[in-house]
Protein backbone atom coordinates (compact mmCIF):
# COMPACT_ATOMS: atom_id res chain seq x y z
CA UNK A 1 0.00 0.00 0.00
CA UNK A 2 1.02 3.35 -0.73
CA UNK A 3 2.39 5.22 1.95
CA UNK A 4 1.08 8.82 0.57
CA UNK A 5 -1.48 8.99 -1.99
CA UNK A 6 -3.35 12.16 -3.61
CA UNK A 7 -6.44 11.59 -6.27
CA UNK A 8 -8.02 14.12 -8.46
CA UNK A 9 -6.76 17.46 -6.08
CA UNK A 10 -8.35 20.77 -7.11
CA UNK A 11 -7.00 23.78 -5.40
CA UNK A 12 -7.70 27.41 -6.29
CA UNK A 13 -6.42 30.92 -4.40
CA UNK A 14 -9.48 33.38 -5.20
CA UNK A 15 -10.81 32.76 -8.62
CA UNK A 16 -7.33 31.71 -9.92
CA UNK A 17 -7.74 27.53 -9.99
CA UNK A 18 -4.09 26.50 -9.43
CA UNK A 19 -4.58 22.55 -8.81
CA UNK A 20 -6.60 20.75 -11.58
CA UNK A 21 -7.15 17.01 -10.84
CA UNK A 22 -3.41 15.95 -9.59
CA UNK A 23 -3.33 12.09 -9.30
CA UNK A 24 -0.42 11.01 -7.35
CA UNK A 25 1.45 8.26 -4.84
CA UNK A 26 4.59 7.00 -3.44
CA UNK A 27 5.90 4.00 -1.41
CA UNK A 28 6.84 4.11 1.56
CA UNK A 29 11.24 4.54 2.27
CA UNK A 30 11.67 6.21 -1.52
CA UNK A 31 12.23 9.63 -2.31
CA UNK A 32 9.70 10.87 -5.40
CA UNK A 33 10.01 14.24 -6.61
CA UNK A 34 7.62 16.50 -8.49
CA UNK A 35 8.69 18.48 -11.07
CA UNK A 36 7.74 21.53 -13.11
CA UNK A 37 8.08 25.10 -13.90
CA UNK A 38 7.20 28.25 -12.40
CA UNK A 39 3.36 28.11 -11.83
CA UNK A 40 2.94 24.85 -12.40
CA UNK A 41 1.05 23.79 -8.88
CA UNK A 42 4.43 22.32 -6.96
CA UNK A 43 4.23 24.56 -3.95
CA UNK A 44 0.37 24.57 -3.72
CA UNK A 45 0.69 20.62 -3.87
CA UNK A 46 2.57 20.54 -0.82
CA UNK A 47 0.61 23.11 0.55
CA UNK A 48 -2.75 20.83 -0.04
CA UNK A 49 -1.06 17.68 1.48
CA UNK A 50 -0.49 19.52 5.18
CA UNK A 51 -3.81 21.65 4.61
CA UNK A 52 -2.45 24.88 4.72
CA UNK A 53 -4.82 25.54 1.29
CA UNK A 54 -8.45 24.42 0.71
CA UNK A 55 -8.61 21.68 -1.23
CA UNK A 56 -11.06 19.01 -2.93
CA UNK A 57 -10.19 15.58 -3.44
CA UNK A 58 -8.64 12.73 -1.24
CA UNK A 59 -5.10 12.34 0.18
CA UNK A 60 -4.55 9.45 2.37
CA UNK A 61 -1.47 8.96 4.39
CA UNK A 62 -0.41 5.63 6.34
CA UNK A 63 -3.69 4.15 5.60
CA UNK A 64 -5.97 7.61 6.46
CA UNK A 65 -7.77 10.40 5.18
CA UNK A 66 -5.56 13.44 6.00
CA UNK A 67 -7.54 15.78 3.22
CA UNK A 68 -9.60 18.71 5.45
CA UNK A 69 -7.92 17.98 8.46
CA UNK A 70 -5.89 20.86 10.09
CA UNK A 71 -2.48 21.33 9.14
CA UNK A 72 -1.39 20.77 13.22
CA UNK A 73 -2.96 17.39 13.21
CA UNK A 74 -1.17 16.44 9.95
CA UNK A 75 2.48 16.96 12.01
CA UNK A 76 1.22 14.63 14.48
CA UNK A 77 0.86 12.11 11.84
CA UNK A 78 4.63 12.67 11.01
CA UNK A 79 4.49 14.52 8.32
CA UNK A 80 7.26 17.40 8.55
CA UNK A 81 6.92 20.09 5.82
CA UNK A 82 9.97 21.89 5.01
CA UNK A 83 8.43 24.82 3.21
CA UNK A 84 9.32 27.25 1.21
CA UNK A 85 10.95 30.24 1.96
CA UNK A 86 12.69 28.05 4.92
CA UNK A 87 10.08 29.14 7.86
CA UNK A 88 13.03 30.03 10.00
CA UNK A 89 12.22 31.51 13.25
CA UNK A 90 14.45 34.37 12.45
CA UNK A 91 14.00 35.83 16.19
CA UNK A 92 14.73 32.71 18.04
CA UNK A 93 18.45 30.45 18.49
CA UNK A 94 18.93 27.92 16.14
CA UNK A 95 18.84 25.51 19.12
CA UNK A 96 15.09 26.88 19.77
CA UNK A 97 14.02 26.47 16.15
CA UNK A 98 15.03 22.80 16.49
CA UNK A 99 13.41 22.37 19.77
CA UNK A 100 10.33 23.58 17.89
CA UNK A 101 10.45 20.75 15.46
CA UNK A 102 10.22 18.69 18.38
CA UNK A 103 7.43 20.21 19.55
CA UNK A 104 4.46 17.56 19.32
CA UNK A 105 6.95 14.88 20.48
CA UNK A 106 5.72 12.79 23.59
CA UNK A 107 9.27 10.95 24.18
CA UNK A 108 10.94 14.29 25.01
CA UNK A 109 13.71 12.51 26.71
CA UNK A 110 15.30 11.65 23.56
CA UNK A 111 15.12 15.21 22.31
CA UNK A 112 17.74 15.89 23.35
CA UNK A 113 19.99 12.54 21.30
CA UNK A 114 18.09 14.17 18.33
CA UNK A 115 20.02 17.03 18.61
CA UNK A 116 23.50 15.29 18.50
CA UNK A 117 22.03 13.22 15.39
CA UNK A 118 21.51 16.06 13.26
CA UNK A 119 24.01 18.67 14.52
CA UNK A 120 26.20 15.08 13.27
CA UNK A 121 24.48 15.57 10.14
CA UNK A 122 24.77 19.50 10.22
CA UNK A 123 28.03 20.56 12.28
CA UNK A 124 28.01 23.89 11.15
CA UNK A 125 24.55 24.18 13.29
CA UNK A 126 26.08 23.42 16.37
CA UNK A 127 28.55 25.83 16.11
CA UNK A 128 25.67 28.20 15.68
CA UNK A 129 23.38 26.40 18.20
CA UNK A 130 23.26 29.77 20.24
CA UNK A 131 23.58 32.34 17.93
CA UNK A 132 19.82 34.08 16.19
CA UNK A 133 18.85 32.36 13.16
CA UNK A 134 18.05 35.07 11.28
CA UNK A 135 21.65 36.36 11.24
CA UNK A 136 22.40 32.37 9.35
CA UNK A 137 23.03 32.28 6.32
CA UNK A 138 20.72 31.07 3.29
CA UNK A 139 22.11 27.72 2.93
CA UNK A 140 22.50 27.25 6.81
CA UNK A 141 19.14 28.81 7.57
CA UNK A 142 18.05 25.88 4.62
CA UNK A 143 19.80 23.49 6.72
CA UNK A 144 18.00 24.33 9.48
CA UNK A 145 14.80 23.84 7.75
CA UNK A 146 15.85 20.31 7.51
CA UNK A 147 16.82 20.03 10.51
CA UNK A 148 14.09 21.34 12.20
CA UNK A 149 11.86 18.76 10.21
CA UNK A 150 14.21 15.97 11.22
CA UNK A 151 13.28 16.57 14.62
CA UNK A 152 9.74 15.55 14.39
CA UNK A 153 11.49 12.02 13.61
CA UNK A 154 9.16 12.33 10.52
CA UNK A 155 7.36 9.01 8.49
CA UNK A 156 7.86 11.61 5.73
CA UNK A 157 9.56 14.61 4.70
CA UNK A 158 7.80 17.20 2.41
CA UNK A 159 10.85 19.36 0.73
CA UNK A 160 9.89 22.65 -1.00
CA UNK A 161 12.45 23.68 -3.50
CA UNK A 162 15.54 23.17 -1.11
CA UNK A 163 18.19 23.89 -3.39
CA UNK A 164 16.40 27.42 -3.86
CA UNK A 165 19.36 30.22 -3.69
CA UNK A 166 22.14 28.14 -2.60
CA UNK A 167 25.79 27.89 -4.37
CA UNK A 168 25.79 25.26 -6.24
CA UNK A 169 28.08 23.71 -3.68
CA UNK A 170 25.95 24.02 -0.56
CA UNK A 171 23.39 21.87 -2.88
CA UNK A 172 25.69 19.12 -3.52
CA UNK A 173 26.17 18.77 0.10
CA UNK A 174 22.11 19.00 0.83
CA UNK A 175 21.20 16.79 -1.43
CA UNK A 176 23.99 14.00 -0.10
CA UNK A 177 22.73 14.50 3.30
CA UNK A 178 19.22 14.29 2.26
CA UNK A 179 20.44 10.68 0.44
CA UNK A 180 22.03 9.82 3.21
CA UNK A 181 18.74 10.11 6.01
CA UNK A 182 16.92 8.42 3.58
CA UNK A 183 18.98 5.46 3.55
CA UNK A 184 19.98 5.58 7.20
CA UNK A 185 16.57 6.38 9.10
CA UNK A 186 13.84 5.25 5.86
CA UNK A 187 12.36 8.79 6.32
CA UNK A 188 10.23 9.34 2.93
CA UNK A 189 10.61 12.19 1.16
CA UNK A 190 8.48 14.06 -1.67
CA UNK A 191 10.67 16.35 -3.04
CA UNK A 192 9.78 19.95 -5.01
CA UNK A 193 12.32 21.39 -6.93
CA UNK A 194 12.78 23.50 -10.16
CA UNK A 195 16.43 22.05 -10.33
CA UNK A 196 15.29 18.64 -12.28
CA UNK A 197 18.52 17.03 -12.95
CA UNK A 198 19.60 17.55 -8.98
CA UNK A 199 16.08 16.11 -8.06
CA UNK A 200 16.31 13.13 -11.01
CA UNK A 201 19.70 12.44 -9.22
CA UNK A 202 18.33 12.48 -5.79
CA UNK A 203 14.82 10.66 -6.68
CA UNK A 204 13.60 7.42 -6.95
CA UNK A 205 10.13 8.13 -8.38
CA UNK A 206 9.45 11.32 -10.52
CA UNK A 207 6.46 13.26 -11.54
CA UNK A 208 6.21 15.89 -14.24
CA UNK A 209 3.23 18.74 -13.63
CA UNK A 210 2.45 20.95 -15.80
CA UNK A 211 -0.53 23.54 -14.88
CA UNK A 212 -2.19 21.80 -12.44
CA UNK A 213 -1.67 18.34 -14.11
CA UNK A 214 0.37 15.60 -14.35
CA UNK A 215 1.30 15.22 -17.53
CA UNK A 216 4.03 12.37 -17.24
CA UNK A 217 5.54 9.92 -14.11
CA UNK A 218 7.49 6.96 -14.10
CA UNK A 219 10.85 6.22 -11.93
CA UNK A 220 13.51 9.07 -12.37
CA UNK A 221 15.92 7.43 -15.33
CA UNK A 222 12.71 6.75 -17.30
CA UNK A 223 12.29 10.81 -16.72
CA UNK A 224 15.68 11.29 -16.97
CA UNK A 225 15.92 9.65 -20.65
CA UNK A 226 12.25 10.74 -21.98
CA UNK A 227 13.37 13.18 -25.24
CA UNK A 228 10.53 16.09 -24.22
CA UNK A 229 12.00 16.05 -20.16
CA UNK A 230 15.34 16.47 -21.30
CA UNK A 231 15.08 19.49 -23.78
CA UNK A 232 12.62 21.08 -21.60
CA UNK A 233 13.73 20.57 -18.32
CA UNK A 234 17.44 19.36 -18.30
CA UNK A 235 18.83 21.45 -21.06
CA UNK A 236 20.65 18.79 -23.14
CA UNK B 1 15.19 70.31 46.48
CA UNK B 2 17.17 68.38 48.75
CA UNK B 3 18.91 65.12 47.66
CA UNK B 4 16.57 63.22 50.11
CA UNK B 5 13.28 64.62 48.88
CA UNK B 6 14.78 63.41 45.06
CA UNK B 7 15.75 60.24 46.44
CA UNK B 8 12.02 59.60 48.00
CA UNK B 9 10.86 60.55 44.68
CA UNK B 10 12.63 58.52 42.61
CA UNK B 11 12.01 55.28 44.90
CA UNK B 12 8.06 56.35 44.82
CA UNK B 13 8.98 56.52 41.41
CA UNK B 14 10.05 53.16 41.34
CA UNK B 15 7.00 51.48 43.13
CA UNK B 16 4.82 52.93 41.14
CA UNK B 17 7.21 52.24 37.53
CA UNK B 18 6.81 48.34 38.40
CA UNK B 19 2.83 48.65 37.78
CA UNK B 20 3.16 51.03 34.67
CA UNK B 21 5.74 47.83 33.42
CA UNK B 22 3.78 44.76 34.54
CA UNK B 23 0.84 46.62 32.56
CA UNK B 24 3.02 47.72 29.40
CA UNK B 25 4.66 43.98 29.27
CA UNK B 26 0.96 42.99 29.08
CA UNK B 27 0.41 45.63 25.92
CA UNK B 28 3.49 44.25 24.58
CA UNK B 29 2.32 40.29 24.66
CA UNK B 30 -0.79 41.06 22.96
CA UNK B 31 1.01 43.26 20.52
CA UNK B 32 3.82 40.78 19.60
CA UNK B 33 1.05 38.66 18.90
CA UNK B 34 -1.55 40.14 16.79
CA UNK B 35 0.17 43.86 16.17
CA UNK B 36 -2.86 45.30 17.96
CA UNK B 37 -2.46 47.61 21.03
CA UNK B 38 -5.39 46.42 23.78
CA UNK B 39 -7.29 49.44 24.48
CA UNK B 40 -9.23 47.41 27.01
CA UNK B 41 -6.27 45.56 29.18
CA UNK B 42 -6.47 48.37 31.78
CA UNK B 43 -10.17 48.21 32.09
CA UNK B 44 -9.91 43.94 32.29
CA UNK B 45 -7.15 45.05 35.35
CA UNK B 46 -9.48 47.39 36.81
CA UNK B 47 -12.14 44.93 36.94
CA UNK B 48 -10.20 42.12 37.88
CA UNK B 49 -9.63 44.35 41.06
CA UNK B 50 -12.63 44.54 41.73
CA UNK B 51 -13.23 40.76 42.12
CA UNK B 52 -10.47 40.54 44.28
CA UNK B 53 -12.27 43.48 46.24
CA UNK B 54 -15.66 41.60 46.66
CA UNK B 55 -13.68 38.46 47.64
CA UNK B 56 -11.90 39.93 50.28
CA UNK B 57 -14.86 41.55 51.44
CA UNK B 58 -16.43 38.09 51.47
CA UNK B 59 -14.05 37.14 54.16
CA UNK B 60 -11.52 35.71 52.29
CA UNK B 61 -7.78 36.12 53.43
CA UNK B 62 -5.97 38.85 51.15
CA UNK B 63 -3.35 36.22 49.64
CA UNK B 64 -6.05 33.78 49.00
CA UNK B 65 -7.87 36.56 46.89
CA UNK B 66 -4.70 37.39 45.02
CA UNK B 67 -4.28 34.10 44.07
CA UNK B 68 -7.70 33.32 42.64
CA UNK B 69 -8.14 36.46 41.26
CA UNK B 70 -4.79 35.66 39.20
CA UNK B 71 -6.53 32.58 37.98
CA UNK B 72 -10.08 34.09 37.22
CA UNK B 73 -8.41 37.18 35.88
CA UNK B 74 -6.48 34.56 33.37
CA UNK B 75 -9.55 32.81 32.62
CA UNK B 76 -11.10 35.90 31.88
CA UNK B 77 -8.81 37.05 29.49
CA UNK B 78 -8.43 33.49 27.38
CA UNK B 79 -12.65 33.54 27.45
CA UNK B 80 -12.62 37.13 25.71
CA UNK B 81 -9.93 35.81 23.41
CA UNK B 82 -12.14 32.85 22.50
CA UNK B 83 -15.15 34.26 21.99
CA UNK B 84 -14.97 38.25 21.15
CA UNK B 85 -11.43 38.68 19.99
CA UNK B 86 -11.15 35.59 17.43
CA UNK B 87 -14.43 36.34 16.13
CA UNK B 88 -12.72 39.39 13.75
CA UNK B 89 -8.97 37.61 13.78
CA UNK B 90 -9.26 38.29 10.21
CA UNK B 91 -11.03 41.92 10.36
CA UNK B 92 -9.58 44.84 9.29
CA UNK B 93 -7.40 46.90 11.92
CA UNK B 94 -10.14 49.75 12.30
CA UNK B 95 -13.09 46.78 13.15
CA UNK B 96 -10.48 45.48 15.85
CA UNK B 97 -9.64 48.85 17.34
CA UNK B 98 -13.88 49.29 17.68
CA UNK B 99 -13.95 46.03 19.57
CA UNK B 100 -11.36 46.40 21.72
CA UNK B 101 -12.80 49.72 22.67
CA UNK B 102 -15.98 48.22 23.15
CA UNK B 103 -14.47 46.26 25.54
CA UNK B 104 -12.89 49.07 27.22
CA UNK B 105 -16.72 50.85 27.59
CA UNK B 106 -18.48 47.49 28.69
CA UNK B 107 -16.05 46.62 31.08
CA UNK B 108 -16.16 49.88 32.43
CA UNK B 109 -20.24 50.15 32.64
CA UNK B 110 -20.39 46.87 33.87
CA UNK B 111 -18.54 47.40 36.69
CA UNK B 112 -20.00 50.56 37.60
CA UNK B 113 -23.30 48.82 37.76
CA UNK B 114 -22.40 45.67 39.59
CA UNK B 115 -20.69 47.91 42.23
CA UNK B 116 -21.59 51.35 41.84
CA UNK B 117 -18.96 54.67 40.72
CA UNK B 118 -18.13 55.09 44.21
CA UNK B 119 -14.76 55.15 45.43
CA UNK B 120 -13.89 52.26 47.33
CA UNK B 121 -10.45 51.30 49.27
CA UNK B 122 -8.31 48.25 48.71
CA UNK B 123 -6.35 47.13 51.11
CA UNK B 124 -2.70 46.06 51.13
CA UNK B 125 -1.14 43.05 52.03
CA UNK B 126 2.10 44.80 53.61
CA UNK B 127 2.15 45.95 56.98
CA UNK B 128 0.71 50.01 57.22
CA UNK B 129 3.20 51.51 59.85
CA UNK B 130 6.65 52.94 59.08
CA UNK B 131 8.91 50.61 59.65
CA UNK B 132 11.17 49.11 56.13
CA UNK B 133 12.91 52.98 55.80
CA UNK B 134 12.17 56.30 55.77
CA UNK B 135 12.54 56.75 51.80
CA UNK B 136 9.60 54.27 50.99
CA UNK B 137 6.22 52.80 52.50
CA UNK B 138 6.00 49.42 53.01
CA UNK B 139 3.54 48.92 50.49
CA UNK B 140 5.84 50.76 47.67
CA UNK B 141 8.53 48.63 48.76
CA UNK B 142 5.91 45.21 48.79
CA UNK B 143 4.98 45.91 44.87
CA UNK B 144 8.29 46.60 43.78
CA UNK B 145 9.06 42.83 45.56
CA UNK B 146 5.88 41.47 43.70
CA UNK B 147 6.53 42.87 40.23
CA UNK B 148 9.66 41.87 40.55
CA UNK B 149 8.50 38.13 41.08
CA UNK B 150 5.90 38.90 38.45
CA UNK B 151 8.39 39.58 36.00
CA UNK B 152 11.00 36.91 36.84
CA UNK B 153 8.49 34.40 36.43
CA UNK B 154 7.26 35.17 33.59
CA UNK B 155 11.09 35.70 32.00
CA UNK B 156 11.77 32.25 33.04
CA UNK B 157 8.42 30.39 31.41
CA UNK B 158 8.99 32.10 28.17
CA UNK B 159 12.58 31.30 28.23
CA UNK B 160 12.93 27.85 29.86
CA UNK B 161 9.73 25.99 29.11
CA UNK B 162 8.42 24.50 25.94
CA UNK B 163 5.13 25.99 26.04
CA UNK B 164 6.69 29.53 26.53
CA UNK B 165 8.41 28.66 23.84
CA UNK B 166 5.89 27.35 21.42
CA UNK B 167 4.24 30.49 22.45
CA UNK B 168 7.36 32.84 21.02
CA UNK B 169 7.13 30.85 18.20
CA UNK B 170 3.57 31.21 17.42
CA UNK B 171 3.63 35.45 17.90
CA UNK B 172 6.50 35.65 15.47
CA UNK B 173 5.83 33.46 12.78
CA UNK B 174 2.24 31.40 12.75
CA UNK B 175 2.43 29.71 9.66
CA UNK B 176 5.96 27.80 10.78
CA UNK B 177 4.53 27.58 14.17
CA UNK B 178 1.55 25.29 12.52
CA UNK B 179 4.24 23.30 10.42
CA UNK B 180 5.84 22.37 13.53
CA UNK B 181 1.91 21.14 15.42
CA UNK B 182 1.51 24.36 17.58
CA UNK B 183 -2.08 25.21 17.90
CA UNK B 184 -1.74 28.87 17.22
CA UNK B 185 -4.90 30.00 17.92
CA UNK B 186 -5.05 28.51 21.57
CA UNK B 187 -1.33 30.06 21.90
CA UNK B 188 -2.98 33.95 21.32
CA UNK B 189 -5.13 32.80 24.17
CA UNK B 190 -3.11 31.75 26.41
CA UNK B 191 -1.46 35.07 25.56
CA UNK B 192 -4.38 37.10 26.42
CA UNK B 193 -4.79 35.20 29.74
CA UNK B 194 -1.50 35.84 30.59
CA UNK B 195 -2.06 39.42 30.04
CA UNK B 196 -5.50 39.77 32.04
CA UNK B 197 -3.40 37.86 34.99
CA UNK B 198 -0.48 40.28 34.70
CA UNK B 199 -2.60 43.51 34.46
CA UNK B 200 -4.83 41.78 37.76
CA UNK B 201 -1.29 41.67 39.78
CA UNK B 202 -0.82 45.88 38.55
CA UNK B 203 -4.39 46.39 39.06
CA UNK B 204 -4.35 45.23 42.90
CA UNK B 205 -0.75 46.86 43.38
CA UNK B 206 -2.03 49.78 42.36
CA UNK B 207 -5.58 49.99 44.33
CA UNK B 208 -4.26 50.70 47.63
CA UNK B 209 -2.49 53.94 45.79
CA UNK B 210 -5.17 55.32 43.92
CA UNK B 211 -7.97 53.90 45.83
CA UNK B 212 -10.56 51.22 43.67
CA UNK B 213 -13.01 52.84 41.31
CA UNK B 214 -14.16 52.07 37.62
CA UNK B 215 -12.26 54.81 35.86
CA UNK B 216 -8.95 53.78 38.37
CA UNK B 217 -7.28 52.38 35.44
CA UNK B 218 -7.17 55.55 32.80
CA UNK B 219 -4.66 57.08 33.84
CA UNK B 220 -2.53 54.20 34.37
CA UNK B 221 -3.18 52.71 31.18
CA UNK B 222 -1.55 55.92 29.50
CA UNK B 223 1.54 55.44 31.48
CA UNK B 224 1.62 52.10 30.35
CA UNK B 225 1.32 53.46 26.53
CA UNK B 226 3.70 55.27 26.97
CA UNK B 227 5.99 53.36 28.85
CA UNK B 228 5.74 50.69 25.90
CA UNK B 229 6.39 53.00 23.34
CA UNK B 230 9.28 54.26 24.91
CA UNK B 231 10.95 50.68 25.31
CA UNK B 232 9.56 49.91 22.03
CA UNK B 233 6.39 48.47 21.37
CA UNK B 234 7.78 44.61 20.30
CA UNK B 235 10.21 44.32 22.97
CA UNK B 236 9.27 42.49 26.61
CA UNK B 237 12.66 44.23 28.09
CA UNK B 238 11.85 47.40 26.83
CA UNK B 239 8.25 47.38 27.74
CA UNK B 240 9.43 46.76 31.48
CA UNK B 241 12.58 48.83 31.24
CA UNK B 242 9.94 52.49 30.00
CA UNK B 243 7.81 51.42 33.02
CA UNK B 244 10.57 52.04 35.48
CA UNK B 245 11.50 55.53 33.36
CA UNK B 246 8.51 56.55 32.91
CA UNK B 247 7.29 55.66 37.06
CA UNK B 248 10.39 57.64 37.61
CA UNK B 249 9.55 60.92 35.30
CA UNK B 250 6.56 61.37 36.54
CA UNK B 251 7.13 61.35 39.85
CA UNK B 252 10.35 63.43 39.73
CA UNK B 253 9.11 65.63 37.30
CA UNK B 254 5.21 66.21 39.26
CA UNK B 255 6.98 66.74 42.53
CA UNK B 256 9.53 69.41 41.44
CA UNK B 257 8.97 70.41 37.88
CA UNK B 258 5.26 70.75 36.56
CA UNK B 259 3.29 69.86 39.71
CA UNK B 260 0.96 67.04 40.70
CA UNK B 261 -2.39 68.56 38.53
CA UNK B 262 0.02 67.77 35.37
CA UNK B 263 1.43 64.62 36.30
CA UNK B 264 -0.88 62.83 33.32
CA UNK B 265 0.94 65.60 30.60
CA UNK B 266 4.35 63.64 31.07
CA UNK B 267 2.47 60.46 29.92
CA UNK B 268 1.02 62.29 26.66
CA UNK B 269 3.86 63.90 26.38
CA UNK B 270 6.36 61.31 25.83
CA UNK B 271 3.71 59.44 23.71
CA UNK B 272 4.00 61.96 21.71
CA UNK B 273 7.75 62.59 22.24
CA UNK B 274 8.44 58.87 21.25
CA UNK B 275 6.06 58.98 17.77
CA UNK B 276 7.65 62.28 16.47
CA UNK B 277 11.36 61.75 17.53
CA UNK B 278 11.79 57.57 17.33
CA UNK B 279 9.02 55.42 16.85
CA UNK B 280 11.04 52.11 17.34
CA UNK B 281 11.75 53.37 20.88
CA UNK B 282 14.71 52.52 22.75
CA UNK B 283 15.27 49.27 22.17
CA UNK B 284 12.51 48.56 19.44
CA UNK B 285 13.19 47.22 16.23
CA UNK B 286 13.17 49.47 13.28
CA UNK B 287 10.85 47.93 10.52
CA UNK B 288 12.02 48.93 7.09
CA UNK B 289 9.29 47.60 4.31
CA UNK B 290 10.24 47.92 0.66
CA UNK B 291 7.23 49.13 -1.45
Amino acid sequence: MALLSARDLHAQYGLTRVLHGISFSMEKGTITTLLGANGAGKTTTLRALCGMVRTQGEISFDGQRIDGRATEDIVRLGIAHVPDGRGTFVNLSTEENLRLGAYVRKDRENVEADLERVFGYFPRLKERRAQQAGTLSGGEQQMLAVSRALMLRPKLMLLDEPSFGLAPLIVRELFGILRSVNEKEHVSMLVVEQNAAMALDLADHAYLIETGRVVLSGTADEIKNNDSVRRSYLGY
Amino acid sequence: MTFDALLHQVLAGLATGGIYASLALALVMIYQATHLVNFAQGELAMFATYMAWDLINRGMPYWAAFFITIVLAFVLGVLIERIIVRPVENAPVLAVVVVFIALLVILNSVTGWIYTYTIKTFPSPFPSEIGVGVYMSPHEVGAIGVTLIVLTLLYAFFRFTPLGLAMRAAAQNPDSARLVGIRVGWMLALGWGLAAAIGSVAGMMVAPIVYLDPNMMGGILLYAFAAALVGGVDNPAGAVFGGFLVGVLENVLGAFVIGNELKLAVALVIIIGVLVVKPSGFFGKVHVTRV
